[in-house]
């Protein structure tokens, strides 16, 4: 066998998370993240591994993740040992789902409606690393205040609430019609009348989560979008279905997606420009057949 | 409902997060039960501020906007 066997495999180094340097024989490694979550002992493995094989730096990622640049190709079989024995994974690049992100949602976060880190590790076993014609991001944000940016994804899910009103608990402060960024809530203090327009409510939760009576209970769901993409082209995802209240359906709903992606696209197309290109219309049907 | 108040404070001045943060602090002086009025700014802080007075235990009793567009604030004070 000649050197030229020895030619390293770029796609295969890809696809196992090992990014090409412009350095010649250096790769920034890319490490498995969901949601946004790192241990600490995960954090020693891979400051073990930036100091003995890299620069001693890491780069933090725009998608939550860490690359430790400049592990040279004879090391990349030490550094895999090292990080599996510590715990950590090689994450993915190519044509596949993504690094699931998170904000931390409604585990920490008093705005969260959602648990969205728990949410992000089931679709990871789910879907994670699936292959597809093109990359497909997910992304999980708790609540309105959309810290995750949802609409980024091209299957973003944000945390609902759908609030419903109690007239006995009700002291018609007027904190909820104050609190409701939409203007959705009006309260009559002297008629003692609450009035909620359905069509300009959000479900952000705001009234439920302001509401010092409780007389606004709410129930959780997801509210989905499509689309998204901000990278060469930049299109906000689109919510295209009613808020979803049941885990069991988002996961259908998932499952229509990337089946019709899978089914649609060409290859190097990304969803949103799959769905311009062939048209909304019969990816929303094929998801109100599940919702 | 008319509310007599035992403090009175005005957040007006301030921004997010100092608002909250001057009303912790008020209440913090008073006792269980007493009353607390709190003047405050239409947007961001009756936003967040009735929200996070419920999220201390405290008890919102009502919210009334005045014709300059403001908003005052009866909070009761719940040491929980």
């Amino acid at each position: 066998m000649g050197e030229n066997t020895m030619a390293i495999d770029y796609k295969e180094l890809k696809k196992g998370g090992f990014m090409r340097q412009k350095q010649k024989d250096c790769f920034s490694m890319r490490l498995k993240s969901v949601g946004g979550h790192f241990t600490a002992a995960q954090l020693g493995t891979v400051q073990k591994v930036a100091e003995e094989f890299g620069e001693g730096y890491i780069h933090l990622t725009s998608r939550q993740g860490i690359e430790i640049p400049f592990i040279k190709a004879e090391d990349i079989g030490a550094v895999k040992k090292v990080l599996s024995d510590g715990g950590v994974s090689v994450g993915v690049c190519g044509p596949r789902v993504r690094t699931i992100t998170a904000c931390q949602g409604n585990a920490v976060c008093p705005s969260g409606l959602i648990d969205t880190v728990e949410l992000a590790k089931e679709f990871d076993k789910r879907y994670g690393g699936r292959e597809l014609p093109h990359k497909f991001k997910f992304g999980f944000t708790g609540c309105h205040n959309n810290c995750l940016k949802a609409e980024e994804n091209d299957m973003g899910i944000k945390g609902g609430m759908l609030p419903s009103w109690n007239k006995d608990a009700c002291i018609y402060c007027g904190v909820c019609e104050a609190a409701c960024r939409d203007h959705a809530i009006q309260v009559d203090k002297e008629a003692k009348a609450v009035f909620l327009d359905k069509d300009k409510c959000v479900y952000c939760g705001r009234c439920v989560k302001s509401c010092p009576v409780d007389a606004w209970q709410g129930k959780s769901g997801f509210v989905i979008s499509f689309g998204g993409l901000y990278g060469n082209r930049i299109a906000v995802g689109k919510t295209i279905l009613p808020i979803v209240f049941e885990e069991s359906k988002l996961y259908k709903i998932v499952e229509v997606a990337l089946d019709f992606f899978e089914k649609n696209a060409k290859p190097g197309e990304r969803f949103r420009s799959m769905l311009d290109r062939i048209g909304w219309e019969g990816f929303r049907k094929e998801l109100e057949a599940v919702s | 409902m008319s509310i007599s108040a035992n403090e009175f404070i005005d957040i007006t001045d301030v921004t997010c997060p100092i608002t909250f943060v001057k009303t912790k602090v008020a209440l913090e002086d008073m006792e269980d039960g007493q009353i607390l009025e709190v003047h405050l700014n239409d947007g961001e802080p009756v936003q967040n501020v009735p929200r996070s007075l419920k999220d201390e235990g405290h008890k919102v009793l009502d919210l009334i906007k005045k014709s300059d567009g403001t908003y005052t604030l009866f909070v009761e004070k719940h040491d929980s």
